[in-house]
């Protein structure tokens, strides 16, 4: 892979960043605002708990730490959609850029951005709700790896998606963290869903993370090995979601829809 | 088919940067592209001529590397372009009328973000140098959307020519210009072919533009080269007054082909 390439694409996301406060606002805005909601309603559940229990690590760590999925997501899937509401394929993928340093270069862009928006939300969450991340010691660093990869695998497997379906099929992308967060036990334990949804979330990585946030919120050690199972699961849909990509790439090439995206159809 | 003499010595005699063969695109039971070939060598100007859905820019469309073809090869500098397409890319360029460059970019950014996928070193004296050719040095902070068609044609020409391909392929470039600025527009592209000795592919409808600068021409109908030669001596071996005579002769008898009986 040619590092000038991979620069050349998170660089034109810097300029787009850069020139609109419309693309920088949402960065903060939309994960502020969660905090917000959530924080209120993690003091006032503490308020009316019966047993005196402090829902702030468990309900809005768990907010947080789907939000920063769910950025990861979205920072790659709109770098992608980017070039599909500029109608920029025909300049990009018509010069010596692979398709790897092509999706590599969008991985940049979603680190960045979910970064500002992980700091957005952890400064909030600590100063106005006294949400503490040394609650969850060092399994915090495997919580965020497994969801960031998640994330990336998610994004790839969206903008697959709307290569094939073509520019409308964007509105499939955002509601897709939402569809999986049930099966997930993002905000309840996974034993809590009936037998086939639980066999659901056995294959979901996120699954693994949040099981362990709510063993280790209630003092118990954070079962390790499930969150191997989740970091494997996590790359296998990275190496899954390539695959596809790099097969849908290859079919748009072969049909003529690359050239012709704006028309949906390759017929 | 008749050849020109001048065109043919030259791609005889030297490896020709682009070289296509047999090449075939199907799309259900419709061929856009049927058997053909061709080479286009270094410092020759090629016109590939044809009216609209004879199959130009579904060509351009393969050699560019975004539309697979059904059978064929493309060798662009000697490189397989199905097998090594990075390498092959990286030897070419475009500007095509359908293919504008970001509009939320300004000019300078668009120059540089193309400069570094294009890998061009020096970067920022070929993006000034770019500026200065294409008279776009007052408009380098403005974003690409607000410029005029005129203006996004010559930045779009600008970032064809910004990592000096040796293949250039040129999809109706002048198409939105006024005629003072299209002149210059070919001129700088003509002088670039012959400086550089880069191969240019160029399509258009505007016969003048085509007799002034394309030492070779390739009338394609219905995805076949139906003629070929040199544009100064195709009209008169074929009984037309010019080459637009030559080719409104040629799409009619393509029209009246496709008309059922």
């Amino acid at each position: 892979m040619n590092p000038g390439r991979i620069a050349a694409i998170a660089l034109r996301q810097f300029y787009l960043y850069r020139g609109s406060p419309t693309r920088l606002v949402p960065l903060f805005a939309w994960v502020g605002i969660d905090i917000v909601l959530w924080g209120f309603i993690t003091r006032y559940l503490n308020t009316i708990s019966l047993h005196g229990g402090n829902f702030v690590p468990a309900l809005l760590g768990a907010v947080l730490l789907w939000d920063f999925l769910t950025r990861v997501m979205q920072g790659l899937s709109t770098a992608f959609l980017e070039d599909v509401w500029s109608r920029n394929f025909l300049n990009v993928f018509a010069t010596p850029l692979l398709i790897s340093e092509y999706v590599t270069g969008l991985v940049i862009t979603a680190v960045v951005t979910s970064l500002v928006g992980l700091a957005t939300m952890i400064v909030l969450a600590s100063l106005a709700f006294g949400l503490s991340f040394l609650a969850y010691g060092v399994a915090l660093l495997p919580f965020l790896l497994v969801l960031f990869l998640t994330g990336i695998a998610l994004g790839i497997a969206a903008i697959a998606m709307v290569l094939r379906l073509g520019p409308a099929s964007e509105w499939f992308v955002w509601p897709l963290p939402a569809m999986i967060a049930p099966f997930a036990g993002v905000f309840y334990p996974v034993s809590t869903l009936p037998p086939w949804m639980q066999a659901v979330s056995r294959i979901l990585p996120p699954a693994y993370v949040f099981e362990s946030m709510r063993a280790v919120v209630q003092g118990r050690q954070a079962d390790w090995g499930s969150l191997g199972i989740g970091l494997a699961l996590s790359v296998l849909y990275i190496v899954l979601a390539a695959i596809l990509f790099m097969g849908i790439f290859r079919f748009a090439v072969r049909t003529g829809l690359l050239a012709r995206y704006s028309a949906e159809s390759a017929s | 088919m008749a050849q020109g003499e001048a065109s043919s010595r030259r791609t005889d005699t030297l490896t020709p940067l682009l070289a296509v063969s047999d090449l075939c695109k199907t799309y259900g039971t419709t061929r856009a592209v049927d058997g053909i070939s061709f080479a286009v060598a270094p410092g020759e100007i090629v016109g590939l001529l044809g009216p609209n859905g004879a199959g130009k820019t579904t060509t351009v469309n393969m050699v560019l590397g975004v539309l697979a073809p059904t059978s064929g090869s493309i060798t662009i500098d000697g490189i397989d372009l199905l097998k090594k397409r990075s390498d092959a890319l990286a030897h070419t360029n475009f500007s095509a009328v359908y293919a504008a460059l970001p509009g939320n970019l300004t000019v300078i950014e668009n120059l540089r973000v193309f400069g570094l996928i294009y890998g061009v070193r020096p970067l920022g004296e070929r993006v000034e140098e770019m500026l200065a050719a294409f008279d776009l040095v007052r408009f380098r902070d403005t974003k690409s959307g607000l410029l005029s068609s005129g203006e996004q044609t010559r930045l779009s020409l600008a970032k064809a020519l910004l990592n000096k391909p040796k293949l250039l392929l040129l999809d109706e470039p002048t198409a939105s210009l006024d005629p003072s600025t299209a002149r210059d527009v070919r001129r700088t592209i003509c002088a670039f072919a012959h400086d550089q000795a880069s191969a240019v592919l160029w399509t258009s409808h505007n016969m003048h533009e085509v007799e002034e600068t394309c030492d070779r021409v390739m009338f394609l109908s219905r995805g076949r080269v139906l003629l070929e030669g040199d544009p100064k001596l195709l009209p008169q071996a074929h009984g037309a007054a010019d080459l637009e005579d030559l080719f409104v002769a040629v799409a009619h008898e393509t029209l009246h082909e496709r008309a059922p009986a």
